[in-house]
């Protein structure tokens, strides 16, 4: 799973193939089934957001571990217009497109750490990181 | 003489011997026809009757100007024949480029230097042709890909009468919009064909349910309603649960099962119906064999 290289997010059978190698790569980092579902949803939000408002982009899976456990961590990188309120993006309710406005608020929710870096007009980065327990 | 000129002496002979090297090869074709035949079918293991039918439209092609489209239609035939024995494409393809090994034989004992030369021609045209039933074996599987998925839409989707006025969807798999849509059309139909007031969306099988599907769902459940008829969704797994809590997702006054039995029961008693458990005692009989 690690060194695998990027996957590509260009259409909607990539979000299904990005969330059946999350849900490999949950199974094989020992991660409890609560933790699989959430770990796939999230990643199935965050390759969605990439698809719909950036066109497309490409998401990194990474089984990581520290001292004491190991996790997996999901890179979604795309060069979309960037999000231009990083706050309002993640308030729940909140959208520009037609869904129910939690995809990216949830997502933060459904993991343990979560990183947002978007530029405007360069594209968006968003990394989370779900630590098995 | 100056070296400038010596293409436009050499060029017009070379055309006229390349015209003549087809030809030689042509003429082979058709005088050996009885020789090439059978060794093109002992190396391409192919069936003979497909093989002939190929060769002689070759040979008419070359008649007609080298008019291939015949010679096509025959190769495109023998690929998907092929394919539906379980040849792979390469098999088809080396059948294909069998016909070479089989004419250079022929080539050898005429030793002609129009042969030879017509040879070199003859050989290109081949692995055109070759790489020709690699394409339409590609383009055949295209279509069966694309005609599955669209039977794995339909068959996917199947809408069952649980009780009279109760269906049911047992969902499997992927949600996508183009399956929502589906369902949603079924489910509607199917409503109104059974005259049914009450619907199960079971979601077992799906594994797992984002913002996206949980949109759809929620959009089936208000169309079922604008039609008067009212809806469970039952298969709620407890990581389902938890993950759809966290997200935030509010299915608000949608009723939610655990299991497709427990929405079964809270429609039969929404619909007046009371099922009581028999009070004879039942006797199993079992026998063993020795």
């Amino acid at each position: 799973m690690t060194g695998d290289g990027p996957l590509p997010i260009v259409s909607n059978a990539d979000i299904v193939a990005v969330r059946q190698q999350v849900r490999t790569a949950a199974v094989e980092s020992g991660f409890s089934l609560i933790d699989q579902t959430k770990v796939v949803t999230a990643a199935s939000e965050l390759a969605r957001n990439a698809l719909v408002y950036a066109g497309g982009g490409q998401v990194r899976i990474e089984v990581v571990e520290n001292a004491r456990r190991r996790g997996l961590r999901l890179e979604f990188h795309d060069e979309g217009p960037g999000i231009p309120d990083v706050e309002q993006a993640l308030t729940d309710g909140w959208t520009t497109g037609s869904g129910l406005g939690l995809g990216l608020s949830g997502s933060r929710r459904l993991v343990d750490e979560f990183d947002l870096d978007s530029v405007p007009g360069k594209g968006t980065t968003v990394t989370v990181t779900k630590w098995a327990r | 003489m100056p070296v400038s000129t010596v293409p436009f002496i050499q060029e017009p002979p070379l055309t006229v011997q390349a015209d003549a090297a087809r030809r030689r090869i042509e003429e082979l074709l058709r005088a050996e026809e009885e020789l090439i035949l059978p060794r093109w079918h002992a190396i391409a293991k192919a069936p003979a009757d497909e093989l002939r039918e190929i060769y002689l439209a070759l040979l008419s092609g070359f008649q007609e100007g080298e008019d291939l489209t015949e010679v096509r239609g025959a190769l495109a035939e023998l690929s998907r024949s092929r394919a539906r024995q379980g040849h792979t494409p390469s098999d088809t393809a080396r059948a294909v480029f069998g016909l070479k090994e089989a004419v250079y034989e022929t080539v050898e004992r005429d030793g002609t230097a129009e042969a030879l030369l017509g040879f070199t021609w003859f050989s290109r045209l081949i692995d055109d042709l070759g790489l020709f039933t690699f394409e339409s074996y590609a383009s055949a599987r295209e279509k069966i890909i694309l005609d599955q998925a669209e039977q794995l839409l339909e068959l996917s989707t199947p809408v069952v009468k649980l009780w009279d006025g109760i269906v049911a969807v047992p969902l499997v798999g992927t949600l996508d919009s183009a399956r929502t849509q589906v369902v949603m059309e079924k489910l509607l139909q199917t409503l109104v064909d059974n005259g049914a007031e009450h619907a199960v969306i079971d979601i077992t099988g799906v594994p797992a349910v984002d913002t996206q599907v949980a949109q759809h769902l929620l959009k089936t459940v208000f169309a079922a309603r604008l039609m008067g008829a009212e809806c469970v969704i039952s298969g709620i797994r407890p990581q389902i649960a938890h993950t759809i809590v966290t997200l935030g997702i509010e299915f608000g006054d949608i009723v939610t099962k655990a299991s497709l039995a427990d929405a079964l029961a809270y429609m039969l008693r929404r619909r007046g119906i009371e099922i009581s458990q028999a009070e004879r005692p039942r006797i199993a009989v079992r026998t063993e064999h020795r």
